[in-house]
């Protein structure tokens, strides 16, 4: 392929090597160190993770974990402009404001749409196995030199802006990353297996309904545990789903994946854990509460879950 | 069975939940557990560090999403984005909060289900277009709003993002999850077509939108109670009369 999510990798990291250098020089910041520090990591981890022993990046992920964990990341002073001049341009470039913002997922959308069309010399043009993250990156450089050309900015302002919203987002921005990686130590550790031994081994699941509830009820308590519901289907599929609904009650699996899988995400819509689509949104979003956007949802998912069993109870066995 | 599966590792479950509830840093909270865990699963302290950084450097793909728009967006937001959301919306004089987010939730689920996820989301159109949108809606009719309200406003903005992609994304046939769930049941012997689990799907999908939307709709009456506890009052008839 020609553009690889390696090339990514290394965009990011170099922005974020940026934002170190200029955190670490910033005099309003008031833990430049530390903070310098913790973004100096970060950009490491993409410009040579992959190329150090996992366990000099385990020391630098554990590092980073206690930097921000005791306080150590702060931002700096950012001047913006005042409600005047906020005004002013927004009158003098009224819609063509929205060409860029929406030129990101459109142009993602395209690339994603035609990347298997694309390819020079028989080489596809975007790495076939992350086309959605790689079409991201070309729409956002893409985007970047439109809205350079329409506000006369700089692409040295553009990284100054994105270092505001870094610092707006502070930890938050590396804690999906840090979850993830949590999933993967838990399966490693057979939590899993842990989990399913107990559900199966403590809850009686003589009475059909009963072990309906147990699956759609455990597939959203899975998912808030591991923050995914990927990790929770195999773990409640293999223990009570296959054995128990398809395996004792003869149910249809094609209703039971489907109904299963959406369960998990309700359980997505409750838990901290999906960092990427509960906590960063209420940090971009300027919110105090940082659990704000899960109170939003709280009564759609257990409203959902609750649909989700007599669904599951009376589309299964049809 | 007993013997053969180690119940410590749940020992990570525990701590998540108590350093959540009583809210540590969510940082040290994950790096606590994910040592807890792999201690209590009998690792040695190397292949504890290795596990955190081979995990660590797998995921690298998860920030991404946030981190590349960021330049884009900040730049817009210098010159006035956010204020010309807020305008725009405002010269529309049906629009309230709710029927704005009722009308983002159908677009998101009905063009996730057709595959285009990309068409939304948090950094590119949430926080800079779709909050600010639904702020300015309400601040039409209201004229400025206490930060409860707009901070009300935002969440659901975000929340109705969440909700409209979740349960749209899972009735694409070529959707990654729909994938992961053949591939399980084919390995437990059972073959089911990826249609019909897609096909299964769309039932949540309704309800989630029936109830999602039912909530959203609330959602105005609900604004214009709290605002009213507060003393403040729609503005004058002839701005609003029209919806």
């Amino acid at each position: 392929m020609i553009l690889s999510i390696q090339y990514l990798y290394y965009l990011v990291g170099a922005v974020l090597a940026l934002t170190a250098i200029a955190t670490l020089t910033d005099g309003s910041n008031p833990k430049r160190v530390s903070s310098g520090l913790f973004w100096g990591l970060y950009a490491l981890v993409f410009l040579v993770g992959d190329q150090l022993p996992p366990l000099w990046v385990g020391v630098g992920a554990v590092a980073m974990a206690l930097i921000a964990g005791f306080g150590g990341v702060a931002g700096g002073k950012h001047k913006s402009p005042s409600v005047a001049e906020y005004a002013a341009s927004a009158k003098r470039l009224g819609n063509k404001l929205f060409a860029p913002a929406l030129a990101i997922p459109l142009v993602t959308m395209i690339g994603t749409l035609s990347a298997k069309h694309l390819s020079v010399g028989g080489v596809p043009l975007l790495d076939p196995k992350n086309t959605t993250l790689v079409s991201l990156g070309v729409g956002c450089v893409l985007s970047l030199a439109l809205v350079c050309w329409l506000t006369r900015e700089t692409p040295a302002q553009g990284m100054r802006e994105s270092r505001r919203l870094t610092d707006a987002l502070g930890w938050a921005l590396v804690l999906p990353q840090m979850l993830g990686m949590l999933g993967l130590v838990f399966s490693d550790a057979g939590v899993g297996k842990a989990v399913a031994y107990v559900t199966t081994t403590y809850i009686n699941m003589d009475l059909r309904f009963v072990a309906v509830a147990v699956y759609v009820v455990g597939m959203a308590l899975f998912t808030i545990i591991m923050g995914n519901g990927f990790a929770a289907f195999p773990v409640m599929t293999g223990g009570v789903g296959v054995p128990v609904l398809v395996g004792v009650y003869h149910g249809d699996p094609a209703v039971m994946a489907a109904v299963g899988m959406l369960s998990g995400y309700c359980g997505t819509l409750l838990t901290p854990m999906a960092a990427n689509f509960n906590i960063v949104p209420a940090a971009l979003l300027e919110l105090p509460d940082k659990n704000a956007v899960i109170r939003a949802q709280v009564p759609t998912a257990l409203a959902l879950l609750t649909a989700n069993v007599f669904l599951l109870y009376f589309l299964m066995f049809r | 069975m007993l013997s053969d599966v180690n119940l410590w590792p749940l020992i990570g479950v525990a701590i998540i939940i108590v350093g959540f509830v009583l809210r540590f840093n969510p940082m040290l909270v994950v790096i606590v557990t994910a040592v807890g865990t792999a201690l209590a699963a009998g690792f040695p302290i190397d292949k504890i560090l290795a596990t955190i950084g081979t995990g660590f450097i797998k995921t690298r793909n998860l920030p991404l999403i946030i981190l590349l728009p960021l330049a884009v967006i900040g730049l817009l937001e210098r010159h006035g984005l956010r204020q010309h959301a807020q305008n725009w919306i405002s010269s529309i004089k049906s629009a309230t909060a709710g029927r704005l987010l009722i009308v983002y939730l159908a677009a998101r689920q009905l063009t996730a289900a057709i595959g285009l996820t990309s068409l939304g989301g948090h950094p590119q159109m949430v926080r800079p277009l779709l909050a600010p949108m639904a702020e300015g809606a309400t601040e039409a009719r209201y004229g400025t709003l206490p930060e409860r309200i707009r901070h009300k406003l935002r969440a659901f903005s975000a929340a109705t993002d969440n909700v409209g992609l979740f349960f749209g994304e899972d009735i694409f046939v070529a959707f990654g999850a729909i994938v992961l769930m053949t591939t399980f049941l084919h390995e437990a012997g059972i073959d089911v077509e990826p249609l019909h689990v897609a096909f299964w799907g769309i039932p949540t999908a309704i309800c989630a939108f029936a109830i999602h939307a039912w909530r959203l709709y609330r959602l105005d009456g609900v604004l214009a109670r709290e605002l009213k506890a507060e003393g403040i009052e729609p503005l004058a008839a002839s701005a609003t009369k029209t919806a």
